[in-house]
C-alpha cells in the first residue's frame, strides 16, 4: 500500500487497487495511533470506510467510496469529494459525513446521532427509522431531493430536503409512513397523497426556523451556497401525528 | 359494550382455610382478588383470572384453586371454544388479536415421533459416572481442510470460535419485553455454566457489560441500542431477520413498556412505541445480507463470529445456503413453536414450519452442497427437555437455544399474557413493582440448575449409546428412528422407521 506520512497528524493513502479489508485495517490502525487526518486518493468502490471508528479522525475521500460508508461510526468526520453509494451512515452514532455530490439508497438508516450533508440528491429509503435519545439527534440535510419511503418509521432526528434544483419538485411517495418521532423540513411542497397516513403537514414555527437556519447555514458553508437565498423560499414541516401510530390496531 | 366473553378460569377459595392475609390480592397483577372490607372477606373477579397460578403458589394456607371454567359449549368439532371466543374479542375490539409465548396448536411435534438408540451386547454402553463425557461445542466457521507443519502444529488459520461447555444457550429475549432482573439471571447463569445468553433486539444494559464474554448481541430491524460499545462488548453478534413466533413481521413494543431504563438501553425517548420494521431495510437480498455481515465483521475486526437468525419457513434450506455463502458463521433457525413477548395470534399459530423438519432439510442441503462446515447450526422453538436436545443434535444441530424452558425455570406458567406487560411472575414486564419478583440470585441459580440437569441427562443418553462425546452424535441420524411417521416425513428427516 502506498502511503505517505506528511506529519504525525496527517497521512495520505493512494487507495487504487487496494482491497477494502486491507484499506480499512490501515485506516483503523492510523485512527487508533492518534492520526488526525487521513486523505484517501483514488478510492474506487471500497466498502465500509470509517465503519465503527470511535475516534474523531478526519477522513477526506477523493473518488467514489463503496457501500456502508461510515456504518456504526462514532465520531469521525468524513468528507467525500465525489459521489457516495448505498448505506452511507448506516446505524451511525456520531460524527459527520459530507458528500460533495450525490448518494444512493438507505442513507442514514437507523442513525441515532451525527450529521450527514449531501450536496445533491439521494435515492430510495433514506432516513428510515432514524431515532434520537436525549442530546443524540441525527441530522440529514439533502441539497436535492429524495425518492420513495423517505423517513419511514422515523423515530427521531431531523431530515431536511432543500430541492435546490427546483426543476424537479419532490416526487417521493410513502414519505414518513409509520413516523412516530422526529421532523422533516422540505423546501417547496408535497401533495398529501405522497405522505404516509401517520404524517401531519404544517408551516414552520419559530422554533423550527431556528433549527433550520442553523442546519442550512452549515450546509451552505460546506458547499458554498448562500444560506439566506435558500431560506427565502417557502418551507413546510412534516411531523408525526401520534407517538404510538399502531397502538390502536391491536386487541387482547 | 358489555362483553359476551365468559371467564376463562374460576378461582375457588376455601373460606375455611383463608386467613384473609391478602397475599393473593397483592400478588395478582390482573385484579382478580380483592379484600371486601364491608364483609371482611377476600373476594375474587374470576373474569380477570389468566390462570398464571401466582396466587395459588403463594397462598400460605393452600386455600386457593384455579380451574378452567367448566362452562361448556354445545359440542362442535369445527367451532371450538377458542375460535368462538376470538371472534367475540374481535367483535368487541376491531383489532388484531395479540398473544404471547409460542404456538400452542396441535401441529405434529416430531420430537415425540423420534426415538434414540442405546448399546446392547454388541458394543458396550459407557457409564458417565465412571468415564469422562464431552459436551464441549465450538460455534463458528470450520475450515474446509487443515494443514499441519512438520511438528504437527496447526498451520491453518481458524475463524473465530466460541466454546460452549453445554450445547444449550438461552434464546434472544429483549430487555423491554422482559425485565432487567431476567436479563441478569440469564447472563449470570450463562456465565456460570459456560454457555451464551442473547440480548434480543433491545440493547444491553450497561450493568450487564461484565457478562460480555457470554453475550450474543442482536442487531435487528429496529437497531435499538446498537452502538460501538455494544458490538465491542459481545462475544457474538447476531443479525436477526426473523423469529418463529412471528415470521415475516416486525415487532411493536408498546410505549407503556418503554420505561426510563428501557428507554436508555434502547436509546429512544420514554413512552414512544419501539417499532421494529418487518424487514431490515438494508437487506433486500442475499447480497445485502452479505453486506451487513461484513459490515459487522469490519466493525468487530473479524474476531467475533457473526450469526444470522431466521424463522423456519418453506424455503429455509435454500435460504440457509445463501446465508452461509453470504458469510454467516452461525445460522439460527427458529421454528413454528418459537415464543415471543407479543405477536399477532393468527401469525403465531399459522405461519412457519416445525423446527425438526427445517433443521433436517437445512443440514442435508448444506451437506449436499459441501458447505456444512462453513457455519454452525443453532435451532430453537419448542425444545422442552434434554431428550429434544439430543434428538436435535443427532438431526444435525450444533447447539440449541431455549427460551420458554428458561422462563418456566424462572416461574412462567405459560398463561400467554406477556403482551399485556402485567406478568404476575415479574418476568415479562417493566413494572418495577412486579420486576422485583425475579431475584437474580435465585433466578440465575434456577437457570444454572436447569442446564446442569440437562447436561447430566445428555451424558447419560450419550453413554447409553456407547459414545463419549457429543461430537459423535452430531448429525448422526443413525442414532434416531421414527415412530408413526409417513415415508415422506422419514425421508425429509433422513431417519429410518423403528424396527428397520
Amino acid at each position: 500500500m502506498k502511503y505517505s506520512q506528511r506529519t504525525n497528524q496527517s497521512v495520505k493513502i493512494d487507495a487504487s487497487g487496494i482491497y477494502y479489508r486491507e484499506l480499512n485495517t490501515k485506516i483503523r490502525e492510523l485512527a487508533s495511533n492518534g492520526t488526525q487526518k487521513i486523505e484517501l486518493r483514488n478510492v474506487f468502490g471500497q466498502r465500509y470506510i470509517g465503519t465503527n471508528i470511535n475516534k474523531p479522525v478526519e477522513i477526506d475521500i477523493f473518488g467514489t467510496p463503496g457501500n456502508d460508508l461510515g456504518a456504526f461510526m462514532n465520531g469521525p468526520r468524513i468528507t467525500v469529494y465525489g459521489n457516495a453509494q448505498d448505506g452511507c451512515g448506516n446505524t451511525m452514532n456520531n460524527g459527520e459525513i459530507i458528500i460533495h455530490g450525490r448518494a444512493g439508497d438507505i442513507i442514514g438508516l437507523s442513525a441515532r446521532g451525527g450529521s450527514i450533508f449531501i450536496r445533491d440528491s439521494i435515492g430510495y429509503r433514506a432516513g428510515i427509522h432514524m431515532k434520537e435519545y436525549q442530546d443524540q439527534k441525527p441530522k440529514l440535510v439533502i441539497g436535492g431531493t429524495a425518492q420513495d419511503f423517505l423517513g419511514e418509521y422515523m423515530a427521531g432526528g431531523i431530515l431536511v430536503l432543500l430541492d435546490l434544483n427546483e426543476s424537479q419538485y419532490h416526487k417521493a411517495k410513502f414519505v414518513g409512513t409509520g413516523m412516530h418521532g422526529g421532523v422533516i423540513y422540505m423546501r417547496g411542497s408535497i401533495e398529501s397523497h405522497q405522505l404516509g397516513k401517520e404524517v401531519g403537514i404544517s408551516d414552520l414555527e419559530k422554533a423550527d426556523w431556528q433549527i433550520l437556519k442553523k442546519l442550512v447555514a452549515e450546509f451552505a458553508a460546506h458547499f458554498s451556497y448562500n444560506a439566506d437565498e435558500i431560506l427565502r423560499h417557502k418551507f413546510i414541516k412534516l411531523f408525526p401525528l401520534w407517538l404510538r401510530p399502531y397502538g390502536r390496531i391491536y386487541a387482547h | 359494550m358489555k362483553t359476551y366473553l365468559p371467564p376463562q378460569f374460576l378461582v375457588e377459595r376455601d373460606v375455611e382455610k383463608c386467613i384473609k392475609c391478602k397475599v393473593c390480592a397483592n400478588q395478582c397483577s390482573f385484579d382478580s382478588h380483592y379484600y371486601d372490607a364491608d364483609d371482611d372477606e377476600m373476594k375474587n373477579r374470576s373474569e380477570n383470572c389468566v390462570g398464571c397460578h401466582r396466587c395459588v403458589t403463594f397462598c400460605p394456607t393452600g386455600a386457593l384453586m384455579v380451574r378452567r371454567n367448566p362452562l361448556e359449549y354445545r359440542e362442535n368439532y369445527n367451532w371450538r371454544p377458542e375460535f368462538i371466543e376470538d371472534i367475540i374479542k374481535q367483535a368487541e375490539s376491531g383489532g388484531i388479536l395479540l398473544t404471547g409465548m409460542g404456538n400452542d396448536k396441535g401441529q405434529r411435534i416430531y420430537w415425540d415421533h423420534l426415538v434414540l438408540n442405546a448399546s446392547q451386547v454388541t458394543n458396550p454402553s459407557i457409564d458417565p459416572l465412571r468415564e469422562p463425557m464431552e459436551l464441549t461445542t465450538y460455534l463458528g466457521r470450520k475450515p474446509d481442510r487443515i494443514t499441519l507443519d512438520s511438528d504437527l502444529n496447526l498451520e491453518t488459520e481458524l475463524a473465530p470460535q466460541v466454546r460452549l461447555e453445554v450445547p444449550i444457550m438461552f434464546s434472544a429475549i429483549s430487555y423491554g419485553a422482559v425485565s432487567l432482573n431476567v436479563h441478569e439471571s440469564l447472563a449470570r447463569a450463562a456465565t456460570e455454566v459456560g454457555t451464551m445468553w442473547n440480548t434480543g433486539e433491545g440493547g444491553l444494559h450497561t450493568k450487564l457489560y461484565k457478562y460480555g464474554k457470554n453475550t450474543i448481541a442482536q442487531v435487528a430491524s429496529g437497531r435499538f441500542g446498537v452502538h460501538p460499545e455494544y458490538l465491542d462488548t459481545a462475544r457474538i453478534v447476531e443479525i436477526k431477520i426473523g423469529q418463529g413466533a412471528k415470521p415475516g413481521i416486525g415487532g411493536h413494543l408498546p410505549g407503556v413498556k418503554v420505561s426510563a431504563e428501557v428507554s436508555a438501553t434502547r436509546m429512544i425517548p420514554q413512552g414512544t412505541d419501539a417499532l421494529s420494521p418487518a424487514p431490515q431495510h438494508d437487506i433486500y437480498s442475499i447480497e445485502d445480507l452479505a453486506q451487513l455481515i461484513y459490515a459487522l465483521k469490519e466493525a468487530t475486526h473479524y474476531v467475533k463470529p457473526i450469526s444470522v437468525k431466521i424463522a423456519a419457513v418453506h424455503n429455509s434450506a435454500a435460504i440457509a445456503s445463501g446465508m452461509v455463502r453470504a458469510g454467516a458463521d452461525i445460522i439460527v433457525l427458529d421454528g413454528l413453536r418459537g415464543a415471543t413477548g407479543a405477536t399477532p395470534k393468527i401469525i403465531r399459530d399459522n405461519v412457519g414450519i416445525p423446527i425438526e423438519m427445517a433443521l433436517a432439510s437445512v443440514d442435508s442441503r448444506l451437506r449436499q452442497e459441501g458447505i456444512r462446515n462453513r457455519a454452525s447450526i443453532v435451532i430453537s422453538g419448542g425444545i422442552r427437555n434434554s431428550g429434544d436436545v439430543a434428538k436435535a443434535i443427532a438431526l444435525g444441530a450444533d447447539a440449541v437455544n431455549i427460551g420458554t424452558a428458561a422462563l418456566i425455570a424462572l416461574g412462567c406458567r405459560l398463561c400467554q399474557q406477556c403482551h399485556t406487560g402485567k406478568c404476575a411472575w415479574g418476568i415479562c414486564t417493566s413494572d418495577l413493582f412486579l420486576t422485583k419478583r425475579v431475584n437474580p440470585d435465585i433466578g440465575s441459580r434456577r437457570l444454572a440448575n436447569l442446564l446442569h440437569s440437562w447436561s447430566l441427562e445428555l451424558k447419560d443418553m450419550l453413554g447409553g449409546m456407547g459414545i463419549n462425546a457429543l461430537e459423535s452424535l452430531r448429525g448422526n441420524r443413525l442414532h434416531l428412528r421414527g415412530v408413526g411417521l409417513t415415508d415422506t416425513e422419514l425421508d425429509i428427516l433422513g431417519v429410518r422407521m423403528v424396527g428397520s
